[in-house]
């Protein structure tokens, strides 16, 4: 039953931290979202989400008819941006109040200082990166799948005490739809904070809302092979209208943005089709294409690794192939096929 | 100014073996050396030093064997090494991690800026840095590539999704340090002699922290690691595909139509 399992610190619930950038709601939030609804269903328990920002109403209302039971909100000109040291603040009490049993939110970079931080601040237990939620039978404890020795190896953790928490990686698990008539309660919470609190203040800032490869049904992967010239499998990826990646050393050398690796220190695909070229195949980027459906590899080094994770290996100068392979795409129209 | 550069010591990734009979990670024969990341933080550092004077000092926790790695580190540049031992600190999440650290540093202060590595390569859980920021109660700026230090007020550029911030914050702080941001220098070769021959490690244990066993080690660990799996690869074809570059790419046309995606 569930209330032998909850110690007197808990109310037994789940609380997620929902995370939003620029106003626009962190997929990753959605999903880590129908995640706990899934969890907090078996064990007849509620969902809270909470919702920090300025004018962040409509991503609340979203996320209560998103598996959320109650959307807390805070709203200040100083939670605009996303600052440790304030978010927290404005978290602190809530969960201190509330006494949920467990803690869960998107790894992303905020996503992971927050827990960080919060776990620290609690004294709580907390699994990073988590690629795999479960209760275990008999204690209620919650099991998180912790990936570590660049992605090859899972440890399976649990938290002592309470409440347990968890970073979960994005792209793992599905959000649920809009349910319009599960609107959830929405509620406000008080906001106390100065703009002292703000430790860490943003002079200046550039995005460039890049593509989510981790969401891409098609995926063009470039490595080290391809010298310092990624326009062969930019433009491959352009003919078949695939996503772009780039495996870690690349985006090291300035030659891609960090947001494009693919690997354990980088984005994992989803992708039905992914092309790799040039890559050699270290663990630390297999691990990234893991899930990819089927993998066609394109190297001039026979001996890459990269062909022991391969489902088609093309063995031969990747500078005549890949041209060659372009115009093959363009021809037959496989764009989009 | 001084700078305080919190490294690890990792097994080389790559040469770890996963034993399927007992669900252990095997380390005999496995090298050890400093985490990537971490060689960036120093190096950040160390030009921190070359601009504005001060002293580096490296801190690490594990087992005596580590001295070697440390004095690499006073071969590369640093002042200092401080090296936390003790049978206790054994098996800690990154909860008791990061409250020792955290305590070694409040015993060194006053610092100006603490350095991380942005993540290790064996857990790769990014969380110590801004643990012990919070343990610290000092600003903390995850995946700086670059430092600017103006009396007490440091600009800091970092990394974010899709771009980058510059964010400006008082020291005393602690920034991680992104992956490659830099290329960490060879250590001296006159240094290195040094550091082997005369350099004295402080090694300091739970004792000298005023720790308990219950707060440190596995013992102070939040989370407990019921079992390890193998995420083996999956399984793939490994179809070789023969021919000219022609040919070749004909027939990884066929396969891309086939598969669709």
């Amino acid at each position: 039953m569930p209330d032998t399992r909850r110690s007197a610190a808990s109310d037994g619930s789940i609380f997620v931290f929902l995370e939003q950038t620029d106003g626009i709601m962190e997929e990753v939030s959605l999903e880590v979202l129908g995640e706990a609804r899934r969890l907090a269903d078996r064990q007849g328990v509620s969902v809270t989400g909470m919702v920090l920002g300025e004018n962040v109403g409509g991503l609340a209302k979203d996320a209560a008819s998103r598996g959320a039971d109650v959307v807390l909100v805070g709203e200040s000109p100083l939670l605009k941006d996303f600052a440790t040291e304030a978010y927290l603040k404005v978290m602190l009490p809530n969960i201190r109040d509330r006494r949920p049993d467990a803690v869960l939110m998107g790894a992303t970079r905020n996503g992971t200082a927050l827990a960080a931080g919060l776990a620290v601040r609690i004294g709580a237990g907390l699994m990073a990166h988590v690629i795999d939620l479960e209760i275990e039978s008999g204690t209620g404890v919650l099991l998180g799948s912790v990936p570590g020795f660049g992605g090859s190896i899972v440890a399976v953790c649990k938290c002592k005490g309470r409440p347990q928490m968890a970073t979960v990686r994005p792209g793992i698990f599905k959000p649920l739809p809009a349910n319009g008539s599960n609107p959830g309660v929405i509620e406000s919470v008080p906001v106390d904070l100065r703009s002292e609190d703000v430790k860490c203040r943003i002079m200046q800032r550039s995005v460039r809302r890049s593509e989510d490869i981790s969401r891409a049904e098609r995926m063009v992967i470039a490595g080290l092979g391809c010298k310092d010239n990624l326009s062969l499998p930019r433009r491959l990826a352009e003919a078949l209208g695939a996503g772009f990646g780039v495996s870690r050393p690349l985006a090291d050398k300035g030659l891609a943005p960090k947001d494009l690796v693919v690997g354990s220190t980088g984005y994992s695909i989803n992708a039905k089709l992914a092309v790799v070229i040039g890559v050699s195949g270290a663990a630390h980027f297999v691990s990234g294409i893991r899930d990819a459906e089927t993998v066609i590899a394109i190297n001039s080094d026979s001996s890459a690794l990269i062909f022991n994770h391969a489902d088609y290996c093309a063995k031969g100068d990747l500078f005549k192939i890949v041209p060659e392979l372009i115009a093959a795409v363009e021809a037959s129209g496989a764009k989009g096929a | 100014m001084k700078s305080i550069v919190c490294v690890k010591v990792t097994p080389k990734v790559e040469q770890i073996k996963f034993d399927e009979a007992r669900k252990t990670v095997t380390r005999e024969g496995v090298e050890n050396e400093i985490n990537d990341a971490d060689k960036n933080a120093l190096e950040m550092a160390l030009q921190l030093k070359e601009r504005h004077g001060g002293t580096v000092v490296v801190l690490s926790m594990g087992p005596p064997s580590f001295e070697s790695h440390l004095k690499l580190a006073i071969a590369m540049g640093a002042d200092d090494a401080i090296l936390l031992s003790d049978r206790s600190f054994g098996g800690a999440d990154t909860y008791a991690t990061s409250r020792v650290l955290a305590a070694a540093i409040k015993r060194m202060a006053p610092y100006d800026v603490v350095l991380c590595g942005e993540a290790s390569a064996d857990g790769s859980t990014e969380q110590t840095p801004p643990s012990i920021a919070e343990w610290l109660q000092v600003p903390g700026i995850m995946y700086a590539n670059s430092i600017e230090l103006q009396g007490n007020r440091v600009l800091a550029k970092k990394s974010i999704a899709g771009g980058y911030e510059t964010v400006e914050a008082e020291t005393p702080l602690l920034a991680s340090v992104e992956l490659g941001c830099n290329s960490p220098r060879f250590p001296d070769f006159r240094r290195k002699r040094w550091a082997e021959k005369e350099f004295k490690l402080t090694v300091w244990n739970m004792q000298d922290l005023g720790f308990s066993p219950t707060e440190v080690g596995l013992g102070g660990s939040l989370t407990e690691v019921k079992e390890l799996r193998n995420m083996s690869s999956r399984k793939r074809r490994g179809e070789l595909i023969g021919g000219d570059s022609k040919e070749v790419a004909a027939r990884l046309g066929q396969i891309i139509r086939s598969v669709g995606g």
